[in-house]
């Protein structure tokens, strides 16, 4: 017989479909004691429903999973936490107003007919606490007060009270500055080294090359591949979550560039950016690179006049200076928001509302909205984006990330704006409609004979992305936008060595 | 399929199906006996309508509010403020049209004064209309001076009032007939103008409707003078009948309104609602009143059974939200 290995949680063979869609496919995962695992792939690669089932929260159709030897089906995510598993989402789920011992211990207060044993509690939560050695973290302080960074560490430290055996990290440093980040690493090692298990998802792959013993990439659903880190290389992951060479994704035709259709002049924002400055021309498509929380949304928005502008020129075609977002629309400028699900799309309205909401005029006689014209409009738009409904009518609520997407870019199409503020356009979404956008991007930059070539701003987190569509890049760092280079100049190293700034 | 038409056609026509239900019921019980057969008299119906007009006018607008995310609190006071201004206008020896339209702009104008505070003060609807309500019933008592004001009687009087022999060709009293022309009106503008997209746009998601361009404070400010205004036009009916100004009048009535909107389909998170359903939300109410009252039961019976439809109607609303995501 060989050796088995002593796995602590094993995943063979997972499957889930929703309706026609196959969400997991005979998903293999096996993660050892004591090792921090990564779970890599695209995004509807199936890294959520996987993890969903491992919370309990979806129960799988087929394929069996076990801990620590034992049969685990939880029915819901109670009886999973009960298990040890214990999940950190992107969104944490604290309750602000409570304090940090209050939040960890919620749900398992010690009581004693009914009355709660506060110094049984306090010592559980001063051990856990101990463990992080943060000066922020003292039990009494509400949650609400503490940052981002800090409430992660509640959320680990409630895992670590329930006595956890498997944790999930699911995205854990997209919200974190550099120093968190380094923290929160230096805690996962220690965590490690007490022998808990970690699943650790993310989409940077340097993170998972500096923290993770081993990786296993999903891909449609499968998985494709289990690796030891440092055995693999870092174009290798992406070849195997992608599936294919990475370069053709991103189209690229020849553009010619027109007249100035926006120039910022040292603008700043109530907070951020604290200075930006740039020029973008019609047919031209302008990357904006930068860690989360530079300032790159803060400066889309006071541009669009969704936040207020507190010095700086800003100059639209011929027009000059602030302005609300309908003086903006008006002026020929749209901002696709990097919050789809809370400022994009209204959700439960129709698709063909969601499309024509800007831009209610010639849709009907005097001045009127004919439901069926706003169908019609929203048609031709929904079949050039090939955005999968049923109908116009449906509510956006039930599309897919991707769809959503197509549905917010079409509200732009049908506005037929030229200056277009792209916000994180792909984040979230499947390939294939990443695929789309980007040739629709491309298309826009282009021109053709029935429309004049637009001028697009693009914000990202994922260079790649920007290296491949962009034809200039500019990178703002800690609220200060440096200087627009062509894309040849740049890479992802430079690129992130700017971000960063240390350039 | 058929399982989701199903749902469909109950989503739509579901508060219509309420109506018939309850009418139904009622029918039922003339048929053994227990309620007289005048319960279904075209005499009877014409009582149920005119019963509706007061709430169903003011449920209009409470429509809109409501679609659009917010809610309208001071309803009842500015009907008492529109009787009293228009009581004392015809006092004073102006015009009756005059005096009905100086009681609707009054109601109008407390309206534009919640939008203003709603929109500049960034203080949630709830407490700027609740204060409201207390703010327009004072003003209402004081320019009263805390009794009821008599005035002369004029064809004011006649809105509601039953038809004469020689007005038999009107069918209805005018006031049922203004009540179907401003709902039409309502729906026509929620349906088919961009005002009325954008109403559905704030309360679906007001900060998508931001990002659009729409000016969301302006379109708060008018519906909620455009609920007011129509609060005032109730105030009208309700003085047509009472033929005096009466600032203690309709103390409560927010509620019978609020209640019509969300039986009728309309939900307090907002971004759903229909002048169709508001209006049967408000007939059923009445129907129900009318019947238990000829069937002879205590006021308290009624209450108990609105506030069962209340519950139940909503719930039935989620149930059919859970089926359709």
């Amino acid at each position: 017989m060989e050796l088995v290995d002593d796995f602590r949680l094993e995943m063979r063979g997972v499957s889930k479909r929703y309706g026609a869609t196959v969400a997991l496919d005979g998903v293999d995962l096996s993660v050892r004691a004591g090792e921090v695992h990564a779970l890599v792939g695209e995004n509807g690669a199936g890294k959520s429903t996987l993890m969903k089932v491992l919370a309990g929260a979806v129960r799988p159709d087929a394929g069996e999973v076990t801990l620590e030897g034992q049969r685990f089906s939880p029915r819901n995510p109670i009886e999973g936490r009960r298990a040890g598993v214990a999940m950190i989402y992107q969104e944490l789920s604290l309750a602000p107003h409570l304090s940090v011992e209050d939040n960890i211990l919620l749900g398992m207060e010690t009581t004693r007919a009914g009355v709660l044993r506060r110094e049984v509690s306090r010592r559980k939560v001063a051990e856990a606490l101990d463990f992080f050695q943060h000066p922020e973290l003292t039990p009494s302080v509400p949650v609400g007060r503490l940052p981002v960074s800090c409430q992660q560490l509640v959320e680990i430290a409630r895992a670590m009270v329930i006595g956890c055996k498997v944790l999930v990290l699911d995205e854990p440093t997209s919200s974190l500055a550099h120093e968190d980040v380094k923290r929160l690493f230096g805690l996962i090692e220690k965590l490690k080294d007490e022998g808990h298990s970690i699943i650790y998802i993310s989409h940077f792959i340097e993170e998972v090359q500096r923290l993770a013993d081993r990786l296993t990439v999903l891909r449609d659903g499968k998985s494709v591949g289990t690796h030891t880190v440092g055995k693999i290389s870092a174009s290798d992951i992406v070849s195997s979550m992608v599936g294919h060479s990475v370069d053709e994704l991103y189209p690229r035709s020849l553009r010619v560039s027109g007249e100035t259709l926006l120039a910022l002049d040292k603008v700043a924002g109530v907070v951020k950016p604290e200075s930006a400055s740039l020029e973008l021309k019609r047919g031209e498509v302008l990357g904006i690179a930068g860690l989360v929380g530079a300032g790159r949304s803060e400066m889309l928005r006071a541009v669009f006049g969704l936040d207020r502008v507190r010095s700086g020129e800003i100059r639209i075609g011929m027009h000059q200076g602030a302005a609300q977002p309908h003086k903006r629309l008006q002026q020929g400028m749209g901002l696709l928001s990097e919050d789809r699900k809370n400022e994009g799309l209204a959700l439960d309205m129709s698709i063909a509302d969601n499309i024509t909401l800007s831009h209610l005029e010639e849709l009907g006689p005097m001045g009127l909205v004919l439901p069926s014209r706003q169908v019609a409009a929203s048609q031709r738009w929904v079949d050039k984006l090939a955005v999968r409904c049923r109908s116009p009518k449906q509510p956006v609520q039930a599309m897919s990330g991707g769809n959503q997407q197509k549905v917010a870019i079409a509200r732009m199409l049908h506005h037929d704006v030229d200056v277009w503020l792209l916000d994180e356009p792909t984040r979230g979404i499947d390939v294939a409609s990443k695929a789309h956008i980007y040739k629709c991007i491309d298309e826009l930059a282009v021109g053709s004979s029935e429309a004049k070539p637009k001028a697009i701003l693009v914000v990202s987190s994922y260079l790649p992305e920007l290296l491949g569509i962009c034809d200039r890049i500019a990178v703002m760092c800690r609220g200060r936008l440096g200087e627009a280079k062509p894309v040849s100049e740049w890479d992802e190293h430079s690129l992130m060595m700017a971000a960063t700034g240390e350039a | 399929m058929s399982k989701e038409k199903t749902i469909q056609i109950l989503s739509r026509f579901g508060p219509l199906l309420g109506l018939v239900l309850v009418y139904g019921l009622f029918a039922l019980l003339v048929a053994t006996g227990h309620l007289h057969k005048s319960f279904l008299s075209f005499a009877n119906l014409e009582t149920i309508l005119r019963q509706t007009t007061i709430v169903g006018i003011a449920a209009l607008g409470m429509t809109l509010v409501i679609i659009a995310g917010g809610i309208d609190l001071s309803v009842g006071s500015i009907v008492a403020l529109s009787t009293v201004v228009i009581a004392a206008g015809l006092d004073g020896g102006v015009s009756p049209i005059l005096a009905a339209v100086m009681g609707v702009a009054a109601g109008a104008l407390c309206g534009c004064i919640s939008g203003q505070l709603i929109t500049r003060l960034r203080v949630v609807p709830f407490i700027v209309t609740l204060g409201m309500l207390l703010l327009v019933r004072g003003v209402a008592k004081g320019l009263a001076h805390e009794q009821k004001i008599d005035a002369p009687l004029t064809w004011l009087n006649e809105l509601l009032a039953t038809l004469g022999p020689d007005q038999k060709w009107m069918i209805m009293p005018p006031g049922v007939w203004m009540l179907a022309l401003l709902a039409l009106l309502m729906a026509g503008l929620l349906r088919y103008t961009r005002l009325g997209r954008h109403i559905f746009a704030i309360g679906s998601n007001e900060q998508t409707a931001r990002l659009c361009g729409v000016a969301v404070e302006r379109v708060k400010v008018t519906v909620y003078s455009l609920s007011a205004a129509f609060a005032g036009v109730a105030g009208l009916m309700q003085f047509s009948r009472l033929t005096v100004g009466d600032p203690t009048v309709a103390v409560g009535l927010e509620l019978d309104v609020i209640a019509a909107v969300v039986i009728g389909g309309g939900s307090l998170s907002g971004g759903e609602g229909s002048i169709l359903g508001t209006i049967v939300g408000a007939l059923i109410m009445s129907v129900i009143r009318a019947g238990c009252s000829q069937m002879g039961l205590p006021n308290w019976v009624q209450e108990i059974v609105t506030g069962m439809i209340i519950v139940i109607a909503v719930t039935l609303d989620r149930l059919r939200h859970r089926m359709t995501d």
